[in-house]
């Protein structure tokens, strides 16, 4: 029984493992295609059936670059700097529910890689770990511009951790649990966190913006000021990594933000579904349906990329500090006085 | 009046810097007003020409590649007179003339012809001063419909009678149009 476990398991991180990577990889590509339509272009469309190779060639156009060293110290740190970036945007996957369970072999198999109590607190500590990446590479890359973008990403992810994490408080509050099997679980039919949720859901949308270092929180590359940012020194793979890491994180909190607030797995009808056609067939839907949740996510990452304009540094910590924190506290209050009203019954 | 109401124009706007209120320091609302315009772009026409497989349309007095144009019997028009090469301000111009013999009354309209006629295409700024200045109306830049294309040895920019000259498939179905008029 022990070994069957460990079997199943294994083949379902080394699924999720590749499933992201290729997540990752297709959603630069699609990163280009969004970009191109929105300005009224088509986008790459030469490599392959509608540039699909493109990707492909883009990576190997990556690996075929010269693997540059600046004159640092730490050449080490270097290495180690876009390796943090990529081990944390992938290990957050692990406690992802991603389906209901399947009844395979007279097995039900849960389709999360690790069911733990605490998996938000996980998610939150892999994520802050996350800055550390960026960190260091700026750090050792000896360069004053690396150096400068490594420390508007620290500031902001800091800041930004705060009103997160304030306003999954509030969501924790009405779940009652930390795990995300049971908050997934709690939102069944059409009763999404979203729908209770509302303001949460905004802050920790805009949050995650911050978190992912996306548009218009990517003060920490901005071209224009800090040539590319934590990544000037970086070539070849080293550079590739820092950029799948960008695509992988954005496509994971994609899958968290569906998690959380857009009722994971879960559709209108699935319990019918499951009496109906079977709890294989309800569940590989609802894998399907929360596809379709992170990708319209990853869409709308994208979609806010080539709307809003960067903002200033002082207009980004305006907004996290005085804005969202108070915002999402505002939120844990209300939150609060409705369980308490809807505990004790104070309205009829 | 004072002078700051008055717009000539009448597009005068008075620049506001009043603060935002707090709605408005959270930018949701303007944000998803932007959110709106841009997708609406997502379903637009647009705008790109795939080049190699579409190619934009050509102006009917876009100026291209030159041509040494054929008469309605087929012959050479190009006398060699040099005034093409003479006005060239760009000197992409340069030819060689030959006297025709009886034999080949067929080839040539008149008793010279160019036996060498060479355009140098890096020289040559597409004025359309040669075209211009032929009395025999034997030199055209309107009529190949094509630009001269890029290539990375220098030598073969310079075009000869053999990239120039009217091709024969052009040249018969520009005989039998006067003959059908018949």
């Amino acid at each position: 029984m022990n070994e069957a476990i460990i079997i199943e398991k294994g083949i379902f991180i080394v699924v999720i493992f590749a499933f992201t990577m290729l997540m990752a990889m297709y959603s630069t590509l699609a990163e280009r295609k969004v970009a191109a339509w929105l300005q009224d272009r088509i986008g790459p469309n030469r490599a392959g059936p509608g540039g699909l190779l493109q990707p492909l060639a883009d990576g190997l156009k990556l690996f075929s670059k010269e693997e540059f060293f600046p004159n640092t110290e730490n050449k080490f740190l270097f290495v180690v700097g876009p390796a943090i970036s990529m081990s944390t945007a992938l290990m957050t996957s692990a406690v992802i529910p991603w389906g209901d369970k399947l009844h395979i072999f007279g097995r039900d198999i849960i389709l999360q890689a690790t069911d733990i109590d605490v998996a938000i607190l996980y998610v939150f500590g892999v994520l802050s770990v996350g800055v550390y990446g960026i960190m260091i590479g700026g750090w050792a890359s000896n360069n004053k511009f690396s150096l400068m973008s490594a420390m508007r990403a620290a500031s902001q992810m800091i800041s930004y951790e705060v009103a997160m994490g304030m306003s999954i408080i509030a969501l924790v509050m009405m779940t009652q649990s930390l795990s995300l099997g049971e908050i997934a679980a709690g939102q069944p039919e059409w009763h999404w966190n979203v729908l209770y949720q509302p303001l949460g859901f905004i802050i920790f949308l805009v949050c995650s913006f911050a978190e992912t270092n996306r548009t218009p929180f990517d003060l920490a590359e901005c071209e224009a000021e800090l040539i590319g940012g934590y990544h000037t020194e970086y070539s070849s793979m080293k550079m590739g990594f820092y950029l799948f890491a960008e695509y992988a994180s954005m496509f994971i909190s994609s899958t968290i933000l569906a998690v959380l607030y857009f009722g994971a797995y879960n559709y209108p009808g699935m319990g019918w579904m499951q009496e109906h056609a079977g709890i294989n067939i309800a569940s590989a839907i609802g894998i399907a349906v929360l596809f379709a949740k992170l990708c319209f996510f990853i869409f709308f990452y994208m979609w806010v990329r080539w709307t809003v304009p960067r903002f200033r540094y002082d207009q980004l910590m305006r907004l996290g500090w005085k804005m969202l924190i108070p915002l999402s506290i505002a939120n844990i209050v209300i939150t609060g006085i409705v369980i308490l009203i809807h505990d004790h019954k104070l309205i009829p | 009046m004072s002078i700051e109401t008055i717009s000539l124009s009448g597009r005068k706007k008075e620049v506001s810097n009043k603060k935002m209120t707090f709605m408005e320091s959270l930018y949701l609302v303007a944000i998803v007003k932007g959110l709106f315009i841009t997708i609406r772009h997502l379903f637009t026409r647009k705008v790109t020409i795939k080049f190699p497989e579409e190619t934009r349309e050509l102006s009917p007095v876009y100026r291209g590649q030159h041509m040494l144009m054929r008469d309605e019997e087929g012959r050479e028009r190009c006398t060699a007179c040099g005034l093409c090469a003479l006005s060239c301000p760009a000197e992409a111009i340069t030819m060689k003339a030959a006297e025709r013999k009886p034999e080949e009354k067929h080839l040539y309209r008149e008793e010279k012809y160019a036996a060498i006629y060479e355009i140098n295409m890096l020289r040559c700024i597409f004025c359309g001063l040669c075209e211009e200045a032929c009395p025999k109306d034997a030199v055209y830049l309107t009529k190949s419909r094509v630009m001269v294309k890029s290539n990375t040895n220098r030598e073969d920019f310079i075009f000869g009678k053999d990239k120039l000259v009217m091709p024969l498939d052009m040249a018969i179905s520009n005989t039998k149009k006067p003959q059908m008029a018949k």
